[in-house]
């Protein structure tokens, strides 16, 4: 049982980690109407420039974190100028093959600069394990549910309430009908890659945290798992990149702990073959509103 | 001379929608275009919005050229448009969707919010609604009523009489008369063309893409032309 509720324990950690990461790929592809397949390496960028600042330049964790996110908000930014931006008005797959163009080149750079070692990730924080009894916590996985749940509540606040999430909302639901309210799409465009990209860089730091090592591929496999769990809860769905991301991280634990490590992603996969099966939406997706 | 359209083309790709369009809306008038299915009205529309640019000719607004100018920048401007088909934010609420027409203002006014549910008292009811379940007369006054809270000195509306009821009909263009009473001017695209020349000072017909008839709403109603073509006899 106290095996049990640790293992859920961490598979909330981990999915939160992939809720993030999914949270940066739904938004946008329901604002930009892409799928940015290099997202997940601008997670092996942002756990890179913490590595960087704290060993190379002596940065304290916070200021190295926050170097992070500066770093991705820019890289994030300046990908979506330099490649999507001209693209706007071309067919989805020309975009696509951009994107995986974009994630390469991500990729090859890092390789280039670091080389293809395991880079050992800085302890960013320390925080004590927690025991209850027999059931004993990581410290680090309480920090990441705790951080990852705030930052959750407060993009739904943000989507919800201001302006500019308003703004974003409308984008996503007609671009032209927002230009004529005043909105203006690209600058639009450009807070969600900003906002993912912050996003992805804070996943990093968690990421890196969690399996201690970074690689210049390392972002590959959390980017496909959070796609895979944005689908999974409906892509374009804030909530459901929420919800898929947990589902995905829960199911991906478990199975590693009680079925097999080496099958695990397998049965992930399985799943979301499943649900999509069932509900072609995903979870939460909604079925598109007919224009009247 | 609150907008000035000279000589404009517009093209869809290789499509030459409009082939030298001129025309004039000023100051206080309700100015109607009028033409069959295709022929370019909403084209005309888009363009002086932003939306769509022209390959050649000019358009000025409120004396500053606009023809290059894109969509969002014209909204503080004091220009709206109400777009065909309405295209109101379906997945938000009724609120909401009045909250986008008032981006450009520093602030949502209550004032303003208040005034369009005086004038649409069912959108009041619906406040909280998603406007997505909004019948369609009730979507085209949310679209009417978001046009207007960013305060537009020329407001275009696009076929705003398509797809209701005659009762409908016959409060939108009470309406259009309400908002022009207060000092907008009025641009209005119809197919409706006996309504559409009643209310307007002045007319133009557009036929593929080129102006062939224009003249007063009265005049181009009694013109033997308008009747065969767009009022049935
Ligand atoms: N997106 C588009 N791509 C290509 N051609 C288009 C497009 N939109 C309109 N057209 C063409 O441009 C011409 C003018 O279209 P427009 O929509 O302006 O007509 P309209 O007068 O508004 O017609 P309606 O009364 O049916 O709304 C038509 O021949 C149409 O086929
Ligand atoms: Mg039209």
């Amino acid at each position: 049982m106290m095996d049990l509720i640790a293992n859920l324990i961490s598979g909330l950690s981990l999915g939160s980690i992939y809720a993030l990461i999914a949270l940066g790929y739904t938004m946008v592809y329901g604002i930009a109407k892409m799928l940015n397949f290099a997202h997940g390496d601008i997670i092996m960028v942002g756990a890179f420039a913490v590595i960087t600042t704290v060993s190379m330049l002596g940065f304290p964790p916070a200021l190295a974190i926050a170097a992070s996110v500066v770093c991705c908000v820019v890289l994030g930014v300046c990908v979506e100028r330099i490649a999507y931006k001209p693209l706007r008005k071309s067919p989805p797959l020309a975009v696509l093959i951009t994107a995986i163009g974009v994630s390469y080149f991500l990729q090859s750079l890092a390789l280039l600069i670091f080389g293809s070692t395991q880079h050992s990730f800085p302890k960013v924080f320390s925080v004590p394990t927690l025991a209850l009894g027999a059931l004993t916590i990581r410290g680090d996985m309480l920090v990441t549910l705790a951080v990852t749940t705030a930052i959750m509540v407060g993009m739904s606040l943000f989507i919800a309430k201001s302006r500019t999430g308003k703004a974003m909302r409308a984008v996503s639901e007609d671009r032209d009908a927002a230009e004529l309210m005043g909105i203006s799409v690209n600058r639009t465009i450009t807070i969600t890659f900003a906002i993912g990209s912050a996003l992805a860089a804070v996943a990093g730091v968690f990421y890196g945290t969690t399996y201690g090592f970074i690689g210049p591929y390392t972002g590959s496999m959390p980017g496909i798992k959070a796609f895979v769990a944005a689908v999974f809860g409906g892509i374009g769905s804030m909530p459901g990149a929420m919800l898929g991301g947990i589902l995905l991280g829960v199911i991906e634990n478990l199975a590693k702990r009680y079925i097999s490590t080496e099958l695990s992603d397998a049965i992930v996969f399985a799943v979301l073959i499943i649900v999509l099966m069932v509900k072609p939406t995903g979870l939460l997706g909604k079925r598109v509103t007919e224009k009247v | 001379m609150i907008l000035k359209v000279d000589d404009i083309h517009v093209y869809y790709g290789q499509i030459h929608a409009i082939k030298g369009v001129s025309f004039e809306v000023r100051e206080g008038e309700i100015v109607s275009l009028i033409g069959a299915n295709g022929a370019g009205k909403s084209t005309v529309l888009k363009t002086i919005s932003g939306l769509m640019h022209p390959r050649s000719g000019s358009i000025s607004f409120l004396g500053d050229p606009i023809a290059h100018t894109e969509a969002y920048k014209l909204v503080n401007r004091g220009l709206a448009q109400v777009p065909e088909g309405r295209r109101i934010f379906l997945q938000m609420t009724v609120r909401e969707n009045l909250d986008m027409g008032a981006y450009t203002q520093k602030e949502v006014s209550d004032a303003d919010i208040e005034d369009v549910f005086r004038r649409f008292p069912r959108l009041k009811e619906r406040e909280k609604q998603i406007a997505g379940t909004l019948s369609g007369g009730e979507q085209q006054m949310l679209a009417m009523g978001r046009a207007m809270m960013s305060h537009p000195k020329l407001l275009m509306l696009d076929e705003p009489s398509m797809g209701l009821a005659p009762i409908l009909v016959e409060q939108i263009f009470d309406i259009i008369r309400e908002f022009h009473a207060a000092g907008t001017t009025i641009l209005l695209v119809e197919q409706n063309a006996g309504k559409a020349l009643a209310v307007a000072d002045r007319a133009y017909v557009l036929e593929q893409g080129r102006i062939t008839l224009s003249g007063t709403g009265a005049d181009l109603a009694a013109s033997d032309a308008v009747k065969k073509a767009y009022l049935g006899g």
